[in-house]
């Protein structure tokens, strides 16, 4: 039943090789034309062309970052630059004020100074006015003082 | 009847006799055959292509790509696109012959003399398969890098000159010999289990046997690979 007959056999065996050899080998070679234009074309076209429209996509969604990005640093570039200007409108405006009203202050109070010193020189000028005045007066009642003295003498 | 159908018949043969050259006419019904599915199968998958891959064509992508790696790894970058169609053709012939074999019961098909089985258990299959790739790397080489495909037999030293011409034989003796022992090593051991114990037993090594197959698929284009990459490759 187990008939090994090797090499040399006519009829029959295991290692009879004869034109299946060559026959199997066309019809291989055969096969990879069929399967190439049936199968391996097709496919890698089809592959392919995903592949590339993948990798298209992404290299887009990669450019179009970046353009995010920058755009995304331009504004906050711009953001930084409007705020320092808002601060440095608000620190002048703030100076402004401050001097504004120190100005103010000042003005009120050299009026103030001044009013004072009026109102002194003033009181100062009646007070001895006054004094004068009393003064006189005392000489003059002094003076009507003695005259009576010496009258009724 | 069980003992017909698990009856062993190693080494005989349904010959086809044309003019006077001999054929073996169980190999090319069982490749024809299998063949045949396989075509049916890659038309079905290939012939509403579109963008989205839905059923069949997504298989058979996820074969492309398969097949693609394999032979990018083995040969590189530069010339895998123009073997790509062979490696790919050795995978799917030698897969479907292995599958097929192990897969169909062709035990039921009586044939007048021999039985069918799997295509790369016939020695005449596994060397014209070998030689094919024999003769892929020399014209790969030659095609390539010109006569100084020849600078390889002498890389990286001319003492290695009669190993790499023996090389030249061994490389196809081991590719088909590896392949058809293999097969039929499988084949024998289930169909010898199958004789002696017909119910269970049989199915492990079966399993074993989808898994020696595949494999077997898989080495021989991964070395059919190698080889053409080998001569391809550039030496520096």
């Amino acid at each position: 039943m187990l008939a090994f007959n090797f090499f040399g056999a006519t009829e029959g065996g295991l290692f009879d090789i004869n034109a299946t050899l060559p026959l199997m080998a066309i019809q291989v070679v055969a096969l990879t034309y069929i399967l190439n234009s049936l199968f391996f074309k097709p496919v890698g076209n089809v592959v392919e062309k995903r592949e590339k429209f993948v990798s298209n996509n992404i290299i887009e969604a990669k450019n179009k970052l970046s353009e995010v990005k920058k755009l995304e640093a331009d504004l906050l570039t711009q953001l930084q630059s409007a705020r320092t200007e808002a601060q440095r409108i608000v620190s002048e405006a703030e100076n402004e004020s401050d001097k504004l009203y120190k100005e103010a202050l000042e003005l009120a109070n050299n009026e103030a100074n001044a009013s004072k010193e009026k109102a002194r020189l003033e009181i100062e000028s009646q007070t001895s006015a006054a004094r004068d005045q009393l003064s006189k007066q005392a000489d003059d009642l002094s003076e009507l003082i003695v005259n009576r003295l010496i009258l009724e003498k | 009847m069980l003992t017909n159908f698990a009856a062993l018949e190693v080494g005989q043969h349904l010959y086809w006799q044309i003019g006077n050259i001999r054929l073996h006419g169980q190999v090319f019904l069982t490749s024809w055959i299998l063949l045949g599915a396989l075509l049916v199968f890659i038309s079905l998958g290939t012939k509403k292509m579109e963008n989205d891959p839905k059923g069949l064509q997504n298989l058979l992508e996820f074969l492309w790509d398969y097949i693609r790696d394999l032979a990018r790894t083995q040969i590189g970058e530069k010339v895998y696109r123009d073997w790509m169609p062979f490696i790919g053709t050795l995978f799917l012939f030698v897969f479907v012959s292995n599958w097929g074999g192990a897969l169909i019961p062709w035990r039921l098909i009586k044939l007048p003399s021999g039985e069918l089985g799997a295509p790369t258990a016939d020695i005449n299959t596994t060397i014209a398969l070998a030689l094919l790739v024999s003769l892929s790397y020399f014209y790969a080489g030659l095609s390539n890098k010109g006569w100084r495909y020849f600078e390889y037999y002498v890389h990286p030293t001319p003492i290695m000159l009669p190993f790499k011409i023996l090389e030249d034989f061994t490389k196809p003796l081991s590719l088909s010999f590896r392949l058809f022992g293999n097969i039929l090593a499988d084949e024998l051991v289930v169909g010898v289990l199958v004789f002696l114990v017909p119910l269970i037993l049989p199915i492990p090594v079966m399993f074993l046997g989808l898994f020696t197959s595949a494999i077997q698929a898989l080495i021989f284009a991964t070395l059919a690979a190698y080889y053409i990459g080998e001569a391809v490759e550039e030496h520096h």
